[in-house]
């Protein structure tokens, strides 16, 4: 399985995200939330000065393009847990 | 007048009250375990309300014997607004988030995107998916798409 992280960051915070972080996985930037409206997980308005930006939100797609699993949180400190991602991913063929 | 005792009841539940949402952001939100449900915080909050009304009783009650007629009340207050500051916080505006009802459930195609990767390529959902892993030399399984909030 390969995680990507989707967020309104520009590449340049995520390069820096990912040095000070330790992440070698894609880091991708969408700051004109077009991933992110596609996946209705826009959080309009919540980012700083009233930017719009991505609610937290998981999707495992299988390689066929169809997606297995999904978990969107209704508490912003409530996030999927890396067993339960793991779990899901041993289902995938 | 200066025999009365230092009413200590009150300074550690209002140190406990003052520490309880700082201690939750650097150490209980890092585990799922005191984060999700936060009872670690909700029991220091609980020892610190606990020790601040103490503390006025002893402060109004045995007047001769301690101090904190004055802070006693103020510290109290000051104690439960930061209590009632996390409740607010963990129940109202934690859940504060977007339903994303129209969002791609399980079973449909999930949409193609074409985003900008750290080193500045073009990137999609389909060569995410068929391009080989650099340490098994096979494409993934899966992809798993983190949206998280950012840092603008």
């Amino acid at each position: 399985m390969r995680p990507v992280a989707i967020s309104v960051d520009s590449p340049q915070e995520s390069r820096d995200l990912c040095k000070k972080a330790g992440y070698t996985f894609p880091f991708l930037s969408d700051p004109n939330t077009d991933a992110i409206r596609k996946y209705d997980v826009l959080h309009r308005g919540a980012g700083v000065d009233g930017h719009d930006i991505a609610r937290p939100a998981e999707f495992l797609v299988d390689a066929s393009g169809v997606v297995r699993w999904a978990n969107l949180t209704d508490d912003i400190r409530v996030r999927a847990r890396p067993e339960q991602i793991l779990e899901q991913a041993r289902l995938l063929k | 007048m200066s025999k009365r005792r230092r009413n200590w009841h009150l300074w550690i539940g209002f140190l406990l009250c003052l520490l309880a949402i700082p201690s939750y952001l650097a150490v209980f939100a890092k585990f799922p375990v005191t984060r999700d449900v936060p009872w670690a915080t909700f029991l220091i909050f609980a020892a610190g309300l606990l020790l601040l009304t103490s503390g006025v009783r002893r402060a109004f009650g045995q007047l001769q014997e301690y101090r904190g007629k004055i802070a006693g009340p103020i510290l109290g207050v000051l104690g439960l607004a930061a209590a009632g500051f996390f409740c607010f916080g963990v129940f109202y505006g934690a859940k504060q988030i977007p339903k994303s009802a129209a969002a791609p459930r399980v079973g449909q195609k999930a949409p193609d995107f074409t985003l900008t990767d750290t080193a500045n390529r073009q990137v999609s959902l389909a060569s995410l998916l068929t391009e080989p892993l650099t340490n098994l030399q096979t494409p993934p399984k899966g992809v798993l798409l983190v949206f998280y909030r950012g840092y603008w």
